[in-house]
Formats: C-alpha cells, sequence, structure tokens
C-alpha cells in the first residue's frame, strides 16, 4: 500500500474472477517494483529531496490450489527490500505478511449471449516477521494482522468481459517499537490503532483461451486515519488512500499449458499520505494437474 | 443453491461479526493514573529554596474569610450545586485531574512538543524560513520545538511550577484554612483522597494560573487552548470538593504572578538570539577550517541553516555561564586524523548490517521530528515512576524542576560543545554511513542523547534511589543507540554522557540544600 504500494497482479489474485479447475495446482512467483520521487503529503503533491526516488521491490512466491472448480485456496509470501536514492536513511528488506485466500463461485448464470459469475473471498494475512513498521517510507509494511471480506462480480461477452470487485479490510492494531508516539494528538502507549480498509478494482478486458489482457482501475481508501503534517515523516495509521490505473496480462504457453506468464505495469494517478508510483510485475507459474 | 446462499450469508456476517467484535480502542498508560494519596504532605514546603522567588511570600496572599463567613458559605453552596448534578463527563474530569496537576500538565507540555516538533520547508531559494514569535499563526508555526528549545520550555514551566507551589504551600500553612470537604460533611471529596492539606490557596488553581502564564512564552499560539484546560482543572478542584472558589481566585492569581518571574528570565536568557545570522553560521565554518579540521555541514537538501547555534549561550538554571565553557570537554580527534577514521569504522560496521533488535533500540530512543524530544522522553519517564511514589503535589514539582533544570542545562554545555568544535557526523565524513533514524541538523560532538540521558538519569537515580540502577542502563542504552543507528562515534556517545553525569551532579547539589530532604 502507500509509499510502499503492495501492488498486487500475478497470476491469480483475490480480487479477480479467475478459477482454478479441480486438483489444479497453480505455483510461482512475481517480482514486482514501485517507484516514486512525488508523494502526496495529506493532499499536497511533493517531492522530497532527502529520498530521491523511493524504490520498493519485491519477489512475492504465490500457490493456488483448486479444491474444486468453485472452491479456491491461495497463499503468499513476499520478500520486500526498500531503497532511497537520495538522502541519509538507510534501506530494509525481509520477510513481509502470509497471506491466505479462500475463493469461492457460488453464482454462474447465463444472461443472454454473456454470463454472470458472482464470487466471495475471505482472506486472512499476517506478518510472518516482526519487521520494523516505525521508519515510513523505508519499512517493508505495515505489520498488521488483516480480514478481509470480498464480493467480487463478473460479467463475460463472446471475449470480452468486466469485473466490479470491493473488500472490507479490518486491520488489528500495531505495535511500535516506542513507549510514545504522536498523531493529532499525544499518545503514551506503544500500541497504535489502525483504520479499517476498503480496496476496490474494476477490470475491463479480453479473454480468450490463452490470453487475458485487461486494464485495471483500482481504489484504496482508508476508513479514518490522520494525514502527514506539513514536512513531517509518514506514520502506520496516516489516511493512505489511492486510486491507479494498471495494464495487465497473462499468457499461457499455448503449446505447453502448464506454464503462465504475467506482467504488467501502472501508476497512482491520485493519492492521499501514499507516494505516486509507477509499479510494474512480471512473473511466471507453473500449473500442475491431478 | 440455497445452501449457497446461507453459506454466503455465513461467512460475510461472520466476518462483520468479528470486525466489529474486536474493539480496537487504545487507552494510555496513565489515563487510570490513581488519585493523588500523599505519602508526606510536605507542610514545610513554604520554608523550601525556590528558583527565582526571593521569598516564598514575595508575591502577597490576602487572608481568606472565615470558614463561618457568609462569603464562604456562598462558596460551599456552589460546590454543593455542583455536586448535586455531576455528569459523567464531570466525573471524567475530576478523575483526570486528581491524578495529580503536575502529571497532567507535564503530559499537555510532551503533547504541544510533539505537536511543534517539526522543522520548516525550504523556500524557492533554498534556504529556510525561521519560525517568528512575533507572527506565530503564520507558517513556518512557532515554536519549532527541537530538542534544545523543548528542553527549556519544559525548564521553565516545571520551575516556575516550582516556585509558585512553594509560595502556595507558604499561604497554606500560613493561614490555614481547611478543604470545603473538612469544613462541611455535606461536601464530598469526589473523586479525590481526603488529607489534611490547607486549601487556601488552591494547588491546582496555583499550578493553571502558573503554567497557563508560561504558555504565553513557550507556546503562543496555544494560548486559547491551554486557558480552557486550566478552567477545567479548577472547575475540576472546585466539583471534588478540594477547593472553594475563593481557593482557587486566590491560587490563580498567585501562580500567575510568579510566572511572570520566569517569563522576564525567559526574555533576556539569551534564547531569543539563538539563531544566529547567516554570517554567523559561515563564522563557525570559517573557525573550523582555520583549525585546520573539516567544518560541519547540513546534510539535508537543500542544506539547512543548523540548530540554534548559540543555544549554548542560554543562561543555565543549576551554574552560571562561566560553568558552562568549563564543563566544555576537549576537543574531538581531528577529522583528518586515524582516530576519527576507526571512529567512524566502527559506526560503519554496526550499520552496515543492523539486526532487529538494534533498529529496536535505536527505534525506542530516536525521539526525533514529531515526538516530545529526548528530554520529553525523560519527562515520560520520571513521570511514570513518579506515579508510584506517592508524591505530594509539591514534591511532584521539585522532582520535575530538578530533573528539567538539568535537562535543559545539559542541552546548554552540549550546544556550546557542538557549535565549539563544529565536528561533522559520521556520514558526512563517510557518505556510505546510512541512519536508522533521521540525522539531526547540528554538529556530531558531544551527542545530545547521551548528554540529556546522563544527566537525567543522575538527576532521577538521586530522586529514586531503588530505581538508579535502571536510569543507568536506560542512560547507557539511549547513548548506544546513537552509535548503533549511525548518527555518532563511540566518542561522541562516551563524552556526552559524561558532561550530561557531571550537570546532573549540580542538580543533586541543589537537591541536597533544598530544604526538601
Amino acid at each position: 500500500m502507500l509509499m510502499i504500494c503492495f501492488y498486487q497482479a500475478e497470476a491469480q489474485t483475490d480480487f479477480d474472477a479467475i478459477m482454478m479447475k479441480k486438483k489444479q495446482w497453480c505455483n510461482g512467483a512475481t517480482y514486482m517494483y514501485s517507484g516514486w520521487d512525488h508523494y502526496w503529503e495529506g493532499t499536497l503533491n511533493r517531492n522530497n529531496q532527502n529520498i530521491g526516488t523511493l524504490t520498493t521491490q519485491s519477489v512475492m512466491y504465490m500457490t493456488n490450489y483448486g479444491i474444486s472448480d468453485k472452491l479456491n485456496v491461495m497463499a503468499s509470501l513476499p520478500y520486500v527490500w526498500t531503497h532511497a536514492s537520495a538522502g541519509t536513511l538507510h534501506g530494509l528488506k525481509g520477510f513481509q505478511d502470509l497471506s491466505l485466500f479462500v475463493k469461492y463461485k457460488p453464482f454462474s448464470f447465463d444472461v443472454g449471449k454473456g454470463k454472470i459469475s458472482l464470487f466471495a473471498v475471505g482472506g486472512f494475512s499476517t506478518p510472518v516477521d516482526n519487521y520494523v513498521i516505525d521508519f515510513l517510507p523505508l519499512s517493508i509494511g505495515l505489520g498488521s494482522t488483516n480480514v478481509s471480506g470480498r464480493i467480487t462480480a463478473d460479467y463475460q461477452l463472446g471475449i470480452f468481459f468486466t469485473t466490479i470487485s470491493s473488500a472490507y479490510v479490518w486491520r488489528s492494531n500495531v505495535k511500535l517499537d516506542r513507549t510514545s508516539y504522536y498523531t493529532t494528538e499525544m499518545h503514551n502507549t506503544n500500541e497504535v490503532e489502525m483504520p479499517d480498509m476498503l480496496n476496490s478494482n474494476l477490470n475491463i478486458g479480453i479473454r480468450k483461451k490463452y490470453l487475458i489482457a485487461e486494464a485495471i482501475v483500482q481504489n484504496m481508501t482508508t476508513l479514518g486515519g490522520f494525514d502527514i503534517r506539513r514536512n513531517d515523516m509518514p506514520f502506520v495509521s496516516n489516511k493512505m488512500n489511492s486510486t491507479s490505473v494498471l495494464l495487465h496480462a497473462k499468457y499461457t504457453l499455448p503449446f505447453y499449458t502448464h506454464i503462465e506468464i504475467t506482467g504488467g505495469g501502472g501508476y497512482v494517478v491520485t493519492g492521499r499520505n501514499v507516494g505516486q508510483a509507477l509499479l510494474f510485475d512480471i512473473g511466471a507459474y507453473y500449473i500442475f494437474h491431478f | 443453491m440455497k445452501t449457497r446462499i446461507w453459506l454466503l450469508l455465513v461467512v460475510t456476517s461472520a466476518i462483520t461479526g468479528l470486525s466489529i467484535g474486536c474493539k480496537k480502542s487504545i487507552s494510555d498508560r496513565t489515563a487510570n493514573a490513581p488519585s493523588l494519596q500523599p505519602d508526606n504532605l510536605d507542610l514545610n514546603a513554604g520554608t523550601w529554596k525556590p528558583v527565582l522567588l526571593y521569598r516564598a511570600d514575595t508575591f502577597a496572599v490576602a487572608a481568606p474569610a472565615a470558614t463561618n463567613s457568609t462569603a464562604y458559605a456562598a462558596d460551599l453552596n456552589e460546590i454543593k450545586g455542583y455536586q448535586h448534578n455531576l455528569t459523567s463527563d464531570d466525573a471524567q474530569q475530576i478523575k483526570y485531574w486528581a491524578a495529580g496537576g503536575v502529571l497532567r500538565w507535564n503530559e499537555i507540555m510532551r503533547d504541544l512538543v510533539g505537536k511543534y516538533n517539526l522543522a520548516p520547508y525550504q523556500n524557492d531559494d533554498g534556504t529556510y524560513p525561521i519560525p517568528n514569535s512575533a507572527n506565530p499563526f503564520a507558517y513556518p508555526q512557532f515554536p519549532f520545538s527541537n530538542p534544545p528549545y523543548a528542553g527549556r520550555a519544559y525548564a521553565y514551566v516545571s520551575a516556575a511550577q516550582y516556585d509558585a507551589l512553594i509560595a502556595c504551600w507558604y499561604y497554606k500553612t500560613k493561614y490555614n484554612r481547611a478543604a470545603p470537604y473538612k469544613v462541611d460533611s455535606s461536601v464530598q471529596a469526589y473523586g479525590i483522597n481526603k488529607t489534611d492539606l490547607p486549601a487556601y490557596p488552591s494547588e491546582a488553581a496555583v499550578l493553571a494560573g502558573v503554567t497557563a502564564e508560561m504558555m504565553k512564552l513557550l507556546f503562543p499560539t496555544e494560548i486559547a487552548n491551554i486557558q480552557q484546560l486550566a478552567q477545567q482543572q479548577e472547575l475540576a478542584a472546585i466539583m471534588s470538593g478540594a477547593a472553594a472558589r475563593s481557593d482557587i481566585t486566590a491560587g490563580e492569581a498567585l501562580g500567575r504572578q510568579v510566572a511572570q518571574q520566569f517569563i522576564a528570565r525567559g526574555r533576556t536568557d539569551n534564547a531569543g538570539k539563538a539563531v544566529g545570522t547567516p554570517s554567523d553560521w559561515t563564522n563557525f565554518e570559517t573557525i573550523a577550517m582555520s583549525k585546520g579540521e573539516i567544518p560541519w555541514y547540513s546534510l539535508e537538501v537543500p542544506k539547512r541553516n543548523p540548530m540554534l547555534p548559540f543555544f549554548g549561550n542560554v543562561k543555565p538554571f543549576l551554574f552560571d555561564s562561566l560553568t558552562v565553557i568549563s564543563l566544555r570537554p576537549g576537543p574531538p580527534p581531528s577529522t583528518s586524523s586515524d582516530e576519527m577514521k576507526s571512529q567512524n569504522q566502527e559506526v560503519y560496521n554496526y550499520i552496515k548490517n543492523p539486526t532487529r533488535d538494534q533498529i529496536a533500540q535505536v527505534q525506542y530512543w530516536a525521539d526525533g521530528i514529531g515526538t516530545s524530544t529526548p528530554p520529553g522522553h525523560w519527562n515520560l519517564i520520571a513521570a511514570e515512576d513518579f506515579i508510584k511514589k506517592n508524591y505530594s503535589e509539591v514534591r511532584w514539582a521539585r522532582n520535575m524542576a530538578l530533573l528539567n533544570m538539568a535537562l535543559m542545562d545539559a542541552g546548554i554545555v552540549c550546544w556550546n560543545t557542538k557549535y565549539y568544535y563544529f565536528n561533522p557526523r559520521p556520514t558526512q565524513l563517510d557518505p556510505n554511513i546510512k541512519t536508522l533514524t533521521g540525522i539531526p541538523n547540528f554538529p556530531s560532538y558531544i551527542s545530545g542523547h547521551s548528554s540529556f540521558s546522563g544527566a537525567a538519569a543522575t538527576i532521577l537515580g538521586y530522586l529514586v534511589p531503588e530505581n538508579a540502577d535502571k536510569y543507568n542502563s536506560m542512560s547507557n542504552a539511549a547513548m548506544m543507540s546513537r552509535l548503533i543507528g549511525g548518527i555518532h562515534t563511540r566518542l561522541d556517545c562516551t563524552v556526552g554522557l559524561d558532561v550530561g553525569k557531571q550537570v546532573g551532579n549540580y542538580a543533586i547539589d541543589r537537591a541536597e540544600t533544598d530544604g526538601a530532604n
């Protein structure tokens, strides 16, 4: 998210309308890049010569198993490293959050020549390591344990499709290494209340036998939180909002359908307390058929 | 189809239930601090040695009306009126302030320091605007409550509170007018512990008056908010049955008068001249270069003017300005020496691959922008320990004053040293040294965190001897956090800690002779 843009656009995600078939098992890794030299301090777009360009890179292992055609389980774990091109701040690195999703497709029915599918996704994520959260924008994550509920609707007509999806993310409180901190007032505790979030996306594209190509508008809205003050550092419980536009494709090798290649890129077009990041990713996946 | 709908409903409601069921509210460690219950009322505090007041009765307080007078009967009726209709908000206010006025004002101060501890954003031409006390509401807001500013602010407020309470205790024992709950059995002691401490003038109102008045000097844009808090404190004292209106009126007036002495000192203590001018800033470089040394420069982009370079000329509380010079340590190794090279190599070795525990230590003690600063951190440590000590309000004030005068004076000696040698940061001499917290914008030698921590641990170890070892190991951890964070060399830290301890000893000297033991 944020300055750290955990940009998810791998082969199968919790927010798309793709399901593994029964007893299919997908495994793979994606490299992700996020870089920005401007960010929003509250609503003010600015640069910071003491940071230069902030890059967050990660390699994420992802796996997805089809329990049935209608029920998939997914897990992922990224290794993340950060770097500031200017200034003196030390980059950080490490394993971030383990995510688990259960994706369920209860309904699918024909409407005229098209087809509508509905999905429900339950998610859980938690840090696998006690990484540093109080050193934004160089922290590798925000440290909260999240539980999410998502509803997705997909409409396909011929090769064309559109997906709309929205998730409510409940976030646990987090703990800092220090005993007091200032938000809009001083708190004499190491515990920080994390506002919940709403993540939504709209995808439009084509879905063919070997190729899926789509344009995605992604929105992240923090339900609470506060703005970075003038010339202050960012903080874990900031109001981090963003809207990004992405292009993404997944290609299955026609001569060897066990292998999928994914890739894409995008840009954060508007935001609040987040980096105006340029994003791209590339991944490769192997699918076992049992 | 039906079972699928049910399953969907169950999953959705389970997630919703979990979200609503898990309350996320957090509470401050001191939110439920107990009401003051002093082991000793310190009835002789009117004879303790003040900081600035010439005598405890420098400011006259008229004799109060007798408790059988019609004026006092009206005061009691006001209390009874409140106590008949106490709301839960009123009860909350009483509980909050009953934990102690010195504690609560100290917390409010730390909040303000955090709020104002932000460095100004640069101008278009790469220079930086300077906060201006004559125009405090314009950007950049006044003050920029950086560590030296904050250290001085805590000291002035604490010392003024201490002197004001000495005067308060003097009149309390002189007039010996009991608290409303002692005079009239139908007045309750609500949310507070009954004591035999005379009520006139009210210590709550003395604190409200003296603190509100000091803030006019220190946080001028907050006067309206502070005034409101002062009134809440006074009203809480009345509603609790601890003070009558006439106790409050006399107390607030006394507090404000005492504050005037501290404000007058603050206006002439040289802090107003601490910023300097561009030619002053260049002059530091010239002097360092004339000694054959590499001068400090700002590592911010664009280069920021050095933080309060003449703070080392501010008038200390615990000793005179000549003593500041005598406490200034000898020079650091030459910037071109092998010794300096090996000092910096050690910093680099620490910073290359920091462990999680090392980062935690750096973060714990970082106290950088947007925090209450290192002096504020030591106030937090002291306050949370003092809560367990069952001090009277006046002893709270005395111990906080000793701590904060030590912190301020340590800051003065430290700043004096920093600008006398104008020594570069490790990262300036070796850009490979990346840091785990922001590099403060002033010269390296000697470490401010170490100086503050040495002073604080020394006086706190005297005041709370059973915790002396804890304070010592905390000050060592604070000192080391600057080395492992890449901010300072070991020598910056160890010499700073030693200077701080020497300043702390001056605070002990004062404590041994102030009449409070």
